[in-house]
């Protein structure tokens, strides 16, 4: 099992790229979509749509599924949720720091204005 | 979104503001989250001098952040360095920016903690995946798709 940091850091690398953004995009809109579907909006090969596809289900993004000849792709959310929890705990970190030197200062202006400053 | 944003309005002078960031006193007194304490505040505030400050949660584990300022502008910007030490988060070396904007009613602060995660991902803020991101977050907060 990976750890939760490798994790987040292939979540976090596979969305550093605007072609599987763009496919993650395309799968939010629909259940699920065919290699041929999810390559038709890209001025890309095929091949290179599959090489996005390895580094997304690579990283848990998405699920292929083979039928027949049909490779079906499906969008896999949690590691995104992780991603995103991921973000939210250090947004709230940073936020009750900030609290924290707002009220600091805001005391320290009023003793400097308490001594006429 | 790998770089994250805050802004505070603080009734405070910039200057008060700025020191209150950058000096050792300064960050003994207010950086201690959930009321936890600061064990250790060091800091020497020019470019090239570092920082270094340490603290305990009130659940008993001990965090430390140290870096580098790379900028300082009394009372207008001071940018630095950071990055975890000990623990299992070390997502590498990010960098902090405040700046300090004089309002009516004191001090507008933008924080912005950037290159988060990794190397990699700092090209993501400038590629500006926080669009994406939040139309993906968005749709997974109506549920609509099994995981």
């Amino acid at each position: 099992m990976v750890n939760y940091q490798e994790r987040l850091d292939r979540t976090f690398a596979a969305l550093v790229d605007p072609t599987r953004r763009a496919i993650l995009a395309q799968l939010e809109r629909r259940a699920s979509a065919s290699i041929s579907e999810l390559a038709q909006p890209f001025a890309i090969k095929l091949p290179a749509v599959m090489k996005h596809l390895d580094v997304l289900e690579d990283a848990g993004l998405v699920t292929r599924s083979k039928s027949g000849r049909t490779v079906t792709v499906r969008l896999r959310p949690q590691p995104m949720r992780e991603a995103m929890a991921w973000l939210r705990r250090y947004e709230r970190f940073w936020s009750e720091r900030l609290d924290g030197l707002g009220a600091y200062a805001e005391s320290k202006e009023a003793e400097a204005r308490s001594k006429g400053r | 979104m790998t770089s994250l944003s805050l802004v505070r309005r603080i009734r405070a002078r910039p200057a008060i503001v700025f020191d209150a960031v950058t000096t050792a006193e300064g960050i003994a007194q207010w950086w201690g989250p959930d009321a936890g304490p600061v064990l250790v505040s060091e800091s020497d505030p020019r470019v090239g001098g570092r920082y270094r400050v340490r603290f305990r949660m009130l659940d008993g584990s001990e965090h430390e952040s140290s870096g580098e300022f790379l900028e300082i502008v009394r009372p207008e910007h001071v940018v630095m360095s950071w990055r975890w030490k000990g623990g299992q988060e070390d997502p590498g070396e990010s960098r902090v920016e405040i700046r300090l904007r004089a309002i009516a009613e004191g001090t507008e602060l933008t924080f912005t903690h950037a290159r988060l995660h990794d190397e990699e991902t700092r090209r993501s803020h400038e590629e500006g995946w926080a669009g994406s991101l939040g139309k993906l977050q968005a749709h997974f907060q109506t549920g609509n798709i099994a995981s």
